[in-house]
């Protein structure tokens, strides 16, 4: 099968909206017809990825534990946005799964480089 | 050239699924090909041929779906996105023990793995959301 590069993008806070779940769906989709699989984190979806969410007052399944299982998918490039991350006091330390923290230039270079980027 | 296009919002409230309705007759009239257009989110909604719009207004649906039928051209709604919203043909009515159809023509349901598929497929896939 052909290989090619797919940047799934996320801009948005986990739960307000689904676009971080089923984001998260396609990715795994991705990765199971063996594609180059890359995530990039940016603006409030910076939030996706922080430890600790807790859902349950708002009756939405929580699904920070799926990014743990990225790795298991092979998905194991995932960027965030320097900028992002500093702008809502965040540090790469706050996040549940270890990552690559990209300034935005270096981000954008990346993007470049796809065949496809779906923004969610 | 050969155009995917996803779209992924739904009919009315955000105008991404009436830029990529234009955008896919643009296509079509240049000559150019379109693999598949992949209804995600939100955009699964285009998809109801409930609609009923009125009648001073564009019917979004009936719009996709003379287009797709003039150019046969292949319209996938993700099962699990429809599932959520439902948005139900014939097999998913009989799986899921409802006692209703809506899905237009000719619309088919499937798996996300049409979208990826598209995205290796074509030579550009082009998204309409927000």
């Amino acid at each position: 099968m052909t290989t090619k590069q797919f940047m799934i993008v996320n801009r948005k806070a986990p739960y307000g909206t689904i676009y971080g779940w089923e984001a998260l769906e396609v990715v795994l989709i991705a990765a199971a017809f063996e594609q180059d699989v890359s995530m990039a984190f940016l603006d409030d979806g910076v939030y996706q990825l922080k430890k600790g969410h807790q859902t349950k007052g708002i009756e939405i399944k929580a699904f920070e534990k799926t990014f743990g299982a990225l790795e298991d998918y092979d998905v194991t490039k995932i960027y965030v946005d320097q900028e992002s991350l500093t702008e809502r006091g965040l540090t790469a330390d706050d996040l549940t799964i270890p990552v690559e923290v990209l300034s935005r230039a270096e981000i954008g270079k990346r993007m470049e480089e796809q065949d496809i980027v779906l923004a969610f | 050239m050969k155009f995917a296009i996803l779209v992924s919002e739904g009919p009315y409230t955000h105008q991404a699924s009436d830029t990529a309705f234009l955008f896919a007759q643009a296509v079509l009239a240049k000559g150019h090909e379109i693999f598949r257009v992949f209804f995600y989110h939100d955009g699964v909604y285009n998809a109801t041929r409930l609609t009923t719009p009125p009648q001073d207004d564009r019917n979004i649906v009936k719009r996709w779906t003379k287009l797709a039928q003039e150019n046969n051209l292949d319209m996938v709604v993700c099962v699990a996105a429809a599932q959520r919203r439902g948005i139900v043909d014939d097999g998913e009515m009989k799986r899921n023990g409802k006692d209703a159809t809506n899905l237009a023509e000719p619309f088919r349901i499937s798996g996300l793995g049409q979208l990826i598929e598209a995205g290796i497929q074509a030579d550009r896939l082009v998204v309409f959301g927000d």
